[in-house]
């Protein structure tokens, strides 16, 4: 019982950071249940697709590739080619997903941006568990978009009221995450770096190419950055 | 595509998202020591990822012809002023997204 109150309290507290996720997923997976079932695709696609992949982006592009020749390599270093930024998700949470237990496996499968920026940033009442809450924040985020994903793919046409530009949404969110991150920090460094890098790469290399030239150039600069930073004391020395 | 070629091209998709996800981990397992410069990079990655992350979302946005991107930078901007501003998280993004509506569906 004590245990059940436990995860009970962990869910309470984690619902609310997902409230704008809700939003959003029930949105973009309405958007893209609509989306397959234009192409053709029964309903039965973004429902499993968007409980097996939960990659908002790749999915639109997986079902373009499954219109095409098939091509299973190209498909997988496509993959690993939009989705690459997850390794820099995974650099970030290794300290905040240790000793969470057996829900590490589901953790790690479900890091998506969203899950992402909410478990990298929220503060974590004391009195709950982070291992469940951080479960939770994913198992949600995961059920809203399975879930907008099957309404969309089954009843999507029946949508009437304009929706153009609800999609905002998602960036609204990342543009609040981003300001609540630098509220709560004391040097700004590595947020300009990854915004002005981010946007110099975009400006340069489009949007289909920019992220892999602009993680490369984020690391160099942050690991030129280490020592003096370290001899400032603006972070730790390790 | 047969459907046993869909579901292998589905399987490729779902592999390469889960090895960008788990490769991280598995490098770097919680019984050893994590080296130095990768904690270096767990601490002040974060930021720069949530600003790559900002960005990311303007990557279909085209800045040299249609509307400029106008109504996505003065959404963008509603947002952050409601947010230093206020703090309420559903405030900020409400208000930006209902203004970016208005915008994309009345006036660009």
């Amino acid at each position: 019982m004590e245990n059940r109150k436990h995860i009970m309290i962990a869910l309470r507290a984690a619902f609310p950071h997902t409230v704008p996720i809700l939003a959003g997923f029930l949105f973009l997976g309405i958007a893209y249940g609509i989306y397959m079932n234009s192409l053709g695709f029964s309903a039965i696609y973004p429902t499993l697709m968007s409980l097996a992949i939960f990659a908002g982006s790749m999915e639109f592009i997986a079902a373009n590739l499954l219109l095409g020749a098939f091509d299973p390599i190209n498909a997988l270093l496509l993959t690993l080619m939009v989705n690459a930024r997850h390794l820099f998700y995974g650099i970030s949470m290794l300290d905040k997903y240790k000793g969470t237990g057996k829900k590490k496996f589901y953790l790690i499968f479900g890091l998506c941006d969203e899950s992402f920026s909410i478990n990298c940033t929220a503060d974590i009442p004391k009195d709950v568990d982070k291992g469940w809450f951080m479960f939770f924040v994913t198992l949600l985020n995961h059920l809203y978009w399975v879930l907008g994903a099957t309404i969309g793919g089954a009843f999507g046409s029946l949508v009437q009221f304009n929706t153009e530009g609800l999609e905002f949404v998602m960036t609204a969110l990342f543009v609040v995450i981003f300001i609540e991150q630098w509220m709560k920090e004391k040097e700004h460094y590595s947020a300009l770096v990854g915004l002005g890098i981010s946007f110099a790469s975009l400006v340069v290399f489009g949007g289909e190419k920019f992220i892999l030239p602009a993680m490369a150039a984020i690391l160099g600069i942050l690991t030129v950055l280490r020592k003096p930073l370290e001899k400032e004391g603006a972070i730790a020395s390790l | 595509m047969t459907l046993t070629q869909q579901l292998i091209t589905i399987t490729m998709v779902v592999l390469g998202t889960m090895i960008t996800r788990f490769l991280t981990f598995a490098a770097f397992p919680t019984d050893r020591p994590t080296p130095k410069y990768v904690q270096f990079l767990g601490t002040v990655l974060p930021s720069a990822v949530l600003g790559l992350l900002v960005i990311y979302c303007f990557k279909n946005v085209k800045f040299y012809s249609g509307s400029h991107g106008v109504p996505e930078l003065m959404a963008s901007a509603v947002v952050a002023l409601l947010h230093v501003w206020k703090k309420n998280m559903l405030l900020s993004i409400a208000g930006g997204t209902i203004l970016y509506m208005v915008l994309v569906q009345l006036i660009f």
